[in-house]
């Protein structure tokens, strides 16, 4: 039975490493500037826990293995431990450990602890029951002023725009959101009714919108192209088809587009979202 | 030592007679009471022990209630109530309660059963008192307007009266009982039984007051 | 000195049917009892998973049964995305609560706590019966919330209770996941189908199980504490009750927590407080009058200082158990036992201080989710410590390959696979992408799920001729281990493979999105594995009943095995040990001791005499 055990676990290591050394699942392609970053330290993660992981299973099957009760009369060895090795094992744990720790901060802290560099393009993002708003402020760079009460989905108010203010006179409200390539994006991030999650597999990105908050994020993308925007955060019944599409656009390409008043914009955006494929899967 | 030996065979290792004293500082603790053994599963640290395991899961409790206050005061929306005349009454009252539990105590060490008698019936008229006090407070707030929805400052008015009142009830219960055992004549075991079970109320009911307190001034300062 | 021995007066054995097996004082039956709540429990969760993994890989499929079953959730037999996200929930819901922690702690716990450190029962034995019955009322309300938001003549008694009541919206339960995030769950039947009743009645279950649980907290701690034999010091404890201790505490400050919480959410869905639900608010299709000022972060905050210690809480006494199995079967002692204790407490205290982990993305501030990232990677560091010590344990030793060896050896490997993938999962940077997804569904099904519940079958098969006096089947328990050792990483591994494409958790279909079309033959690999896996499982329940009454018989020491328990004949009598008071000279794992007569040393066996 030991043998067997034994050999069983190393047929499931091999399995399990087998499987994310293949990358025959991985990640999408990356179109952020920063998620190269987290690619490369997932890498160094990956490679910390699988060896970590091949190293146990390998040393617990062979322990297994080697040390079945083959009925000789000799008794296990009394042994109540070594100190010695419990303290080397626990140092050399908690470096590796925590220095993982540590490294696994870059990222977060490159874009999270500092505001949008200046010339970022913000938009804001509106998230509600199974759809998606993107709140774009037209020519004058200022956002007309919203408010909730004004929110009335029958009548496409879905941000709740108040048309009175003059700031609003050039905003558009669409349901993709559209940005430039190669320049700081920000977003703020809002929720009219319960919490959302944005998420695009190919941008590394992704944060809950909250409602009762406004949640600003900023990041850089390199690509351009069309993706898909899922919701990542269970909000209800049909959470699962809350989708949407990011369309990241050539710099000309998209100030065309923010400059047009929000009929011709919505009309152009629909063109340019048939102009673009999704990547190849 | 007086143990009675066992009337039944010991059949299994260890657990036979003659037996050395077996090592380790649980052993016999030099008044012939074993931990456990000899009949006796009453420990005196049981009740007390247990009070403080009580009131640890009691503190956590309101611990994420008055994080609840702290994070959500100052929100958009959260608008001060006044802090009714009535619940700093409570206070005066549970605070005097205390006192009055620690003169009990006293008394009943000294032997003085009657006066212990009248100092818990006290504590317990005070508790009470305590209880209708607080209803009144419930009757203030109506009157002002605050009422359980609506202002998370009125709602914790409400929450923080109500949740501490439920774990007061429990001590009511407890001083109830040791008001209507109050006249009996213990000795022994049964004795110190309550002793034990004295100490433990008598905790219990000092940090009913203090936990009280802590709300209190919560609700009173931080707006 | 004849101090050794004492008689106790043997508090009688009850003799109606009602006392002996339902009301019960004694610590045995009620522990029993937990098991049975618990094995009842995990049918209903099992089925559960095995419909969500029909759903997903087959989505749209007409199932005539299913249409007859559940006429609301799946009409004309097709499965609705609403009746999906109630089992996600209540899968969830009841194998954390009613199965993860009830049969680890409330079941083995309460039977073996007790025996190990040769007490005649628990310190409160009517509070221990009152604990589980408030339990097994809490397990009624929640299986009520199923039938209040999916029949609509049950659900219209609730709706007398008051408009937040208002049910029977044609789901099968409540919709909001295990973790019940506000202000989904907090804005009652507007917020969609499953959030009327059902939520209620799902928020007052637990509120329930947290009454039950600190009861039982108190009184692990007590006992323990104050109830331990002669000779039995904390260094002499088996590992398991330490594990059952630390756990213990872990419930007895987490739960108070999550009380605390469910108030505060049910008071915000019944009684218009606004604790969780910020003004300003427009759902499905009107603004939400009355409420505001509240914040949806603060209940994650108060669900997940909760929900952390409670993985502690579900896979600790897995540990404790292992230890000493393995320790048994390996007829040797355990590798460091000092270092083992030092590292559950560890796991258990550090488990109070990472539960932001959960939140790096939820909008919370960002440099508390650089401290709790660091924070939850140093809980890595007990965690390799105990895998190194059961490695230890295990060389140079003389292994039987017994069924609970079989498990133990399981856990640990488990364990690993599970435990090691939060080394991913606990960094900021790699949330971004990781978050949500399958690689976090598989990260804490092979840990808290998997290998808490292989600690449990290890449990189950060592014990088994402890409780019942008779020996569960050795070859239908191998037969058992191999397919669902195999089957459970044939489940689980695959989804970090879903992970690693991105595929978000709490999707009814995955057809709606082009980046997951690539893994519907692992989803379909998958749901064939956990078929296979949940059938196998009869076999265990075949194996438990009948070998409850034709089992081989067991003697008082089948396993020859040191600790307390096996001093006494199987099954234990009323007050455990006869009327005779154990006592401990010996530390738990004294095996292979060189120049002793056998190959272990009871713990009651006096110095010298071996």
């Amino acid at each position: 039975m030991g043998r067997v055990l034994g050999f069983a676990i190393w047929l499931i290591t091999l399995g399990s490493v087998g499987m994310f050394v293949s990358k025959r699942w991985w990640f999408p392609q990356s179109i952020s500037e920063h998620g190269p970053l987290v690619d490369r330290q997932f890498t160094i993660t990956i490679l910390v826990v699988g060896i970590s992981f091949a190293a146990a299973q390998i040393g617990l099957g062979w322990v297994v293995w080697k040390y079945r009760d083959t009925s000789a009369a000799a008794r296990a060895t009394y042994s109540h431990g070594n100190n010695r090795l419990e303290v080397v094992w626990t140092v050399v744990t908690a470096v590796i450990f925590i220095s993982l720790a540590v490294m696994g901060q870059r990222v977060w802290a490159s874009l999270h602890l500092h505001a949008a560099p200046p010339g970022s393009y913000t938009v804001e993002v509106v998230a509600q029951q199974f759809s998606w708003n993107f709140h774009y402020h037209g020519k004058d760079n200022v956002f007309g002023r919203t408010d909730p009460t004004l929110i009335d989905d029958s009548a496409l108010n879905y941000v709740g725009l108040d048309e009175t203010d003059p700031n609003a006179k050039d905003d558009s409200v669409v349901s993709t959101l559209v940005i430039p390539v190669n320049r700081p994006v920000e977003l703020i991030l809002k929720s009219k009714d319960v919490t959302h999650s944005f998420f695009v597999p190919q941008l590394r990105f992704k944060q809950d919108l909250v409602p009762g908050m406004a949640i600003p994020v900023h990041f850089t993308v390199n690509t351009t192209g069309k993706f898909e925007l899922a919701c990542a955060e269970l909000c209800g019944m049909n959470h699962y088809k809350m989708k949407s599409y990011m369309l990241v656009l050539p710099e000309n390409e998209f100030n065309e587009l923010v400059s047009l008043p929000q009929a011709k914009f919505q009309a152009r955006k629909d063109e340019l979202l048939n102009k673009y494929q999704l990547p190849q899967y | 030592m007086a143990t009675v030996t066992s009337t039944k065979t010991a059949a299994k290792p260890g657990i036979g007679p003659g037996w050395p004293k077996p090592p380790g500082k649980n052993g016999s603790n030099g008044n012939g009471r074993k931990r456990f053994g000899g009949g006796k599963r009453f420990s005196k640290d049981t009740y007390r022990i247990t009070v403080w395991i009580l009131m640890a899961a009691i503190v956590m409790m309101f611990v994420a209630l008055a994080s609840s206050y702290i994070i959500l005061s100052g929100n958009e929306g959260w608008r001060p109530v006044r802090m009714p005349r009535a619940f700093m009454v409570s206070t005066g009252l549970i605070l005097i309660s205390s006192i009055t539990m620690t003169a009990a105590r006293r008394q009943v060490r000294q032997g003085q059963r009657r006066k212990y008698q009248g100092w818990v019936l006290l504590t317990l008229l005070l508790g009470i008192a305590f209880v209708v006090s607080q209803i009144q407070g419930w009757q203030q707030l109506v009157a002002a307007g605050a009422f359980m929805s609506g202002n998370p400052h009125s709602s914790f008015y409400y929450l923080f009266t109500g949740a501490h009142g439920i774990h007061l009830l429990g001590g009511l219960t407890a001083l109830t009982y040791l008001a209507l055992r109050s006249g009996q004549v213990l000795v022994g075991e049964a004795n110190e039984k309550r002793m034990a079970a004295i100490d433990a109320v008598t905790l219990y009911w000092h940090f009913m007051d203090g936990l009280w307190v802590c709300l209190f001034l919560l609700l009173w300062l931080w707006k | 000195m004849a101090e050794a021995i004492h008689e106790v007066h043997r508090h009688p054995a009850p003799t109606g049917f009602i006392r002996k097996y339902i009301f019960s004082l004694d610590h045995k039956v009620i522990g029993i009892q937990y098991i049975m709540l618990a094995l009842t429990a995990v049918v209903v969760g099992l089925v559960m998973s095995v419909l969500m993994r029909m759903n997903l890989s087959w989505p749209g499929t007409n199932w005539p049964i299913m249409g007859t079953l559940f006429p609301t959730g799946a009409p004309g037999g097709v499965m609705t995305p609403e009746f999906y996200l109630s089992l996600v929930t209540m899968h969830g819901t009841i194998m954390v609560f009613f199965v993860l922690t009830t049969a680890p702690q409330g079941g083995f716990g309460n039977y073996f706590l007790p025996m190990q450190i040769g007490a005649d029962d628990m310190a409160f034995p009517v509070l221990n019966m009152m604990s589980f019955w408030v339990t097994f009322v809490g397990f009624i309300v929640l299986l009520t919330a199923i039938f209040a938001e999916g029949n609509l003549t049950v659900g219209s008694w609730f709706s007398k209770l008051g408009e937040s009541f208002a049910a029977g919206s044609g789901t099968v339960g409540p919709i909001g996941g295990w973790t019940g995030y506000a202000p989904l769950s907090a804005l009652g039947k507007i917020a969609g189908p499953g959030q009327g009743a059902g939520v209620n009645l799902w928020i007052i279950s637990i509120a329930i199980f947290c009454i039950g649980s600190l009861l039982g907290a108190l009184n692990f701690i007590t006992t323990l504490l104050n109830m331990r034999t002669r000779g039995m010091t904390l260094m002499r404890m088996p590992l398991t009750c330490w594990a059952w201790f630390t756990t213990a505490i872990l419930a007895l400050l987490s739960f108070p927590v999550l009380l605390g919480g469910g108030i505060l959410l049910l008071l915000d869905r019944v009684a218009g407080t606004s604790f969780f639900i910020p003004g300003g608010l427009y759902v499905s299709g009107s603004l939400v009058p009355l409420h505001n000022g509240g914040s949806p972060l603060l209940w994650q905050h108060l669900f997940w200082f909760f929900g952390h210690p409670e993985v502690y809480i579900a896979i600790l006494p897995g540990m404790g158990a292992t230890s000493h199995i393995l320790s048994t079967f390996a007829r040797k002692p355990i590798f460091g036992y000092r270092a083992m204790v030092f590292a559950i407490f560890a796991i258990g205290m550090l488990g109070f201080f990472v539960w932001g982990h959960h939140m790096f993305i939820s909008g919370m501030s960002p440099y508390s989710a650089i401290a709790f990232s660091i924070l939850t990677l140093s809980i890595g560091v007990p965690s390799a410590i105990k895998t190194f010590n059961w490695l230890g344990t295990l060389w140079g030793a003389k292994i039987r390959f017994t069924t609970p060896m079989l498990f133990a050896i399981g856990f640990v490997s488990l364990f690993v696979a599970g435990g090691i993938t939060g080394l991913v999962l606990g960094q900021t940077s790699l949330d971004f992408f990781f978050h949500d997804t399958y690689f976090v569904t598989a990260h804490f099904h092979l840990v808290m799920g998997v290998a808490s519940i292989f600690g449990m079958f290890a449990a189950t098969y060592f014990w088994f001729p402890k409780m019942f006096g008779r020996m569960m089947n050795e070859s239908l328990g191998k037969f058992h281990f191999w397919v669902t050792f195999i089957g459970v990483y044939a489940i689980f591994v695959p989804f970090h493979a879903m992970g690693m494409v991105g595929m978000p958790r709490r999707y009814a279909q995955f057809g709606e999105y082009e980046f997951l079309k690539n893994t519907h033959g692992l989803v379909l690999f998958v749901t064939v594995a956990a078929i296979i896996t949940a059938v196998v499982q009869l076999v265990f329940y075949f194996n438990f009943f009948w070998s409850i009454f034709k089992g081989k018989k067991a003697g008082d020491n089948p396993w020859e095995a040191t600790t307390l328990e096996w001093n006494t004949p199987s099954p234990p009598p009323h007050d455990n040990f006869a009327g005779i008071v154990p006592v401990v000279y010996h530390g738990p794992y004294e095996f292979a001791v060189p120049g002793a007569a056998k190959d272990y040393i009871m713990q009651t066996e006096p110095e010298g005499a071996a």
